[in-house]
């Protein structure tokens, strides 16, 4: 098909067409920059954790009494292991996605200039089975070593060992050799590491989609009133039962406490609200975006098609078929789309510069553009094909009127 | 005239239906887009106290012997902007400004009075007395406690209106005894509600914004009942038992000026301050920051990352609505090119033609701002669904529902110029030529 005449009616009307491309390119470059952050986000939504998620309920014990807690935790423990359907009861100080929690500068020495901030978390004994925490190197802590390790009201437990995430051993010790070598904290502790599991998320939500996101390091502990969380393990279709039953037995055992149970599963949804409303409300855009460009290309298509009604006669009584009248105008839809895509997609670079600069967000992965490109090239040709079949309609019989 | 116009613009609309639906629907989506993120935004970076923020300031200090950006890796200032009990006690005693508070924050576990209930956490908010004074806190009931009090370690609370309410069925309960941490303080003050939104007084504690904190406790009774603070950051062996001498920091310092300029001075004070800490050996970063209220909220980017993104975004959004409404303006107004020639033969003059499509175009916009403050509207009501802390403060205030119409008249003013101008340079003989 010839598409110099539809030049030459392009040129004619400047200005709409014009109007026209800058909505598209417009939309094209917000459309790919949101694509491109919802897919990121999506991604952050299956962030790996591997801890039997679906098996654990968590009951956050808080306001101990310090004096008595060393005899409280292993009571309280006990109980809870004698609920039917519980298979596992520890505590810890913390939860992966829980309540923000310790962070240390952690390195291979003194003198290193690699200082990551990890997430501590201290275990009670039995912690890392009911947790199922995988073990991919060296091994668990032994019965010893949570009974010498203490904290007498400091920050960082007087024992020896630690076990780190995959992560943060492949961050300090980029060789891979970490089991056996001293982890630092500060410049005065260290710690030496037994033991490399798979990648336990950290505390909190604010690490969701950074690089650190899995620093975590895992100490041994005897009974101490830092333990607030009482991790509860059970077969999944029994948690919520586990739950109530558990909340209700601590209630009676600490009545001067405040008690709060979840299920894990509740814990991980409220961590990944922000980043599931942020996903939301961009997908909500897009759409009305989307929509809204839509609604303007067929206000002006169908403008131009009755403005042409005549020109449209005239070609139809000298041969053209009603197939030629409606590829006419959709060819004509594509070139001024077209035409806007390739304005959007230098805009779509420089949007994303601007994003890269204020909110962190990675360079714009080139896949994008052609989605972007494909998505309205489609909305043009269906927003056009309402107007155009109108246009084909058109009977020769108009060429002759009011000449 | 105006009213002519008027009457012109409505047969024209309802000549056009569709396309003036569309145009006022694009229009009132993008408003509403637009005024829904500005108020959350409005909101989130509002100034907590209008009357007394450009007098207040707060101090931050590097008590690292790193400097502040390399110590821990994505984390510069690590210390979380707050500063050691010992700094802050020393510039608190120093009294270089009108009014000065060290501020931290724990969380209170509240014994029930009634029984059969359960204990239940509030912010608990450990300062010092200026702490009212300084931040114009309304008192209800009684008052606050003095210096003395705090050296004594008195066991005296003041509580928000909102425990009162709970706890005394808002009666004026001063006197009577409250259960903190298994503690027993007695009532001195009841306040009337207050809740600055955001929280500035206690930024890296918590939550940023909420319902306000639920008791006021003396920082060292506190303390002398082993009260914690929700965050610390520390250097070095730390024992929580005894946080004031740990090399910990987990207070903020507040001061009030009675000018704003007297923060220079007060700045050369810290200076010299940390100076004399250094040849002491205690301190070993000489950088000092005086920040004022604003000026901290900004330092800690109170408003999260994504919601000045969707603020981007939605006007983002906006710029395509009035480029859209433009489009459709336009191509209404080339339609009627014979209808211009006509009105222009008969002798109307170029800048009439202008005016009725300004007219026209000002209608659209107003119609947009309707539906656009609908859409704002329903937009709000979402967000007062989400689980976010600031959720439940999202409302429209008279001065967003005043922008919402500006922002919708501007807008569609701007969308009406170009066609507006197309239309009064129409050449009427063409025009006229054809019917």
């Amino acid at each position: 098909m010839d598409i110099a005449p539809i030049f030459a009616s392009l040129h004619k009307h400047r200005t709409p067409v014009a109007l026209i491309v800058l909505e598209i390119a417009l939309a094209c470059a917000v459309f790919c920059n949101a694509v491109f952050i919802i897919g990121q986000r999506v991604a952050e939504l299956g962030m790996s954790n591997a801890i039997a998620e679906s098996h654990l309920v968590v009951i956050s014990v808080n306001g101990s009494n310090p004096d008595t807690a060393r005899a409280d935790i292993p009571r309280n423990l006990a109980a809870l292991r004698g609920i039917p359907g519980v298979t596992g009861a520890a505590v810890m100080t913390s939860i992966p996605f829980g309540q923000s929690a310790g962070v240390d500068g952690v390195s291979t020495g003194p003198d290193s200039q690699v200082h990551p901030g990890a997430s501590r978390y201290m275990l009670g004994e039995g912690g890392p089975r009911v947790l199922g925490l995988r073990l991919l190197k060296g091994r668990f802590f032994g019965p010893g070593e949570y009974a010498d390790s203490t904290l007498r009201g400091g920050m960082m437990p007087n024992g020896h060992v630690v076990i780190i995430t995959q992560s943060l051993a492949q961050r300090l010790w980029p060789s891979g050799h970490a089991l056996g070598q001293q982890l630092w904290v500060g410049s005065e502790k260290h710690y030496a590491v037994i033991g490399v599991t798979a990648d336990v998320a950290r505390p909190g939500s604010s690490s969701i989609g950074r690089g650190s996101a899995h620093y975590a390091v895992f100490f041994p502990l005897a009974p101490d009133p830092a333990f607030t969380q009482y991790v509860v393990r059970s077969a999944p279709q029994n948690r919520q039962r586990v739950l109530h039953a558990a909340e209700a037995k601590l209630h009676t055992l600490a009545p001067n406490m405040v008690i709060k149970g979840q299920t894990f599963a509740q814990i991980r949804d409220q961590a990944f609200t922000a980043t599931r409303s942020m996903a939301w409300v961009l997908v909500l855009v897009c759409l009305v975006m989307l929509t809204v460009t839509a609604f303007g290309i067929v206000g002006l298509s169908s403008f131009w098609v009755r403005q042409r009604r005549r020109q449209i006669g005239i070609r139809r009584a000298i041969g053209a078929t009603r197939a030629n009248i409606l590829r006419y105008f959709q060819t004509e839809n594509f070139l001024i789309v077209s035409l806007g895509i390739a304005l959007g997609m230098v805009l779509s670079w420089g949007v994303n510069l601007y994003l890269m600069k204020h909110y962190e967000l990675p360079r714009l992965p080139w896949h994008y553009l052609p989605v972007g490109a494909l998505t309205l090239w489609l909305i043009g040709q269906l927003a056009a094909l309402g107007p155009a079949l109108h246009a084909s309609r058109v009977p020769p019989v108009v060429a002759t009127r009011s000449v | 005239m105006f009213f002519y116009y008027l009457q012109l613009a409505v047969r024209s609309f309802r000549r056009n239906r569709v396309l003036t639906v569309l145009m006022v629907l694009t229009l009132g989506l993008g408003i509403g887009a637009s005024i829904t993120t500005l108020t959350v935004l409005k909101l989130l970076s509002g100034d907590p106290l209008p009357t007394r923020s450009a007098r207040l300031f707060t101090p931050v200090i590097n008590p690292w012997a790193a400097d502040s950006e390399g110590a821990v890796e994505q984390m510069p200032r690590w210390w979380g902007d707050m500063m050691s009990y010992t700094d802050a006690m020393s510039l608190l005693h120093a009294r270089k400004a009108k009014r000065q508070a060290v501020t931290t924050l724990t969380k209170a576990r509240i014994a029930p009075t009634k029984p059969g209930t359960y204990p239940f956490f509030g912010g608990g908010v450990l300062t010092t007395p200026d702490f009212f004074a300084m931040f114009d806190v309304p008192f209800a009931y009684g008052g606050g406690w003095s210096a003395q009090d705090g050296e004594n370690r008195a066991r005296v609370v003041v509580i928000s209106s909102a425990l009162n309410n709970r706890l005394f069925a808002g009666r004026d309960s001063v006197g009577k005894m409250l259960r903190v941490n298994d503690h027993e303080y007695r009532i001195i003050g009841v306040l009337k509600p207050w809740a600055p939104q955001p929280r500035f007084y206690a930024l890296n504690f918590g939550d940023t914004y909420g319902d306000g904190d639920a008791v006021y406790l003396p920082l060292q009774s506190a303390r002398a009942n082993h009260m914690l603070p929700t965050n610390y950051s520390c250097w070095g062996p730390a024992n929580t038992a005894h946080m004031e001498t740990s090399p910990c920091a987990w207070v903020n310092l507040w001061v009030e000026f009675e000018h704003a300029a007297d923060a220079r001075a007060y700045k050369q004070f810290l200076k010299h301050y940390v100076q004399q800490q250094m040849a002491l050996g205690r301190l070993h970063q000489p950088r000092v920051w005086l920040y004022s209220l604003t000026g901290f909220l900004d330092r800690e980017q109170v408003v999260p990352s994504d919601l000045r993104l969707q603020t981007n975004l939605a006007f983002g959004f906006l710029l395509i609505c009035i480029v859209n409404t433009v489009g459709l303006l336009l191509a209404k107004c080339l339609w009627r090119s014979r209808e211009i020639g006509v009105r222009r033969a008969m002798g109307a003059m170029r800048r009439m033609i202008f005016a009725q499509y300004m007219v026209e175009s000002a209608i659209v916009g107003i119609t947009g701002g309707v539906l656009g403050l609908v859409f704002a509207e329903l937009g709000l009501l979402a967000i007062r669904h989400q689980p976010a802390s600031y959720a439940h403060l999202a409302h429209l205030d008279p001065s967003m529902f005043a922008a919402t119409f500006a922002v919708a008249l501007v807008a569609s003013l701007i969308a009406g110029l170009l066609p507006a101008w197309r239309a009064c340079v129409v050449v009427p003989a063409p025009q006229l030529k054809s019917i």
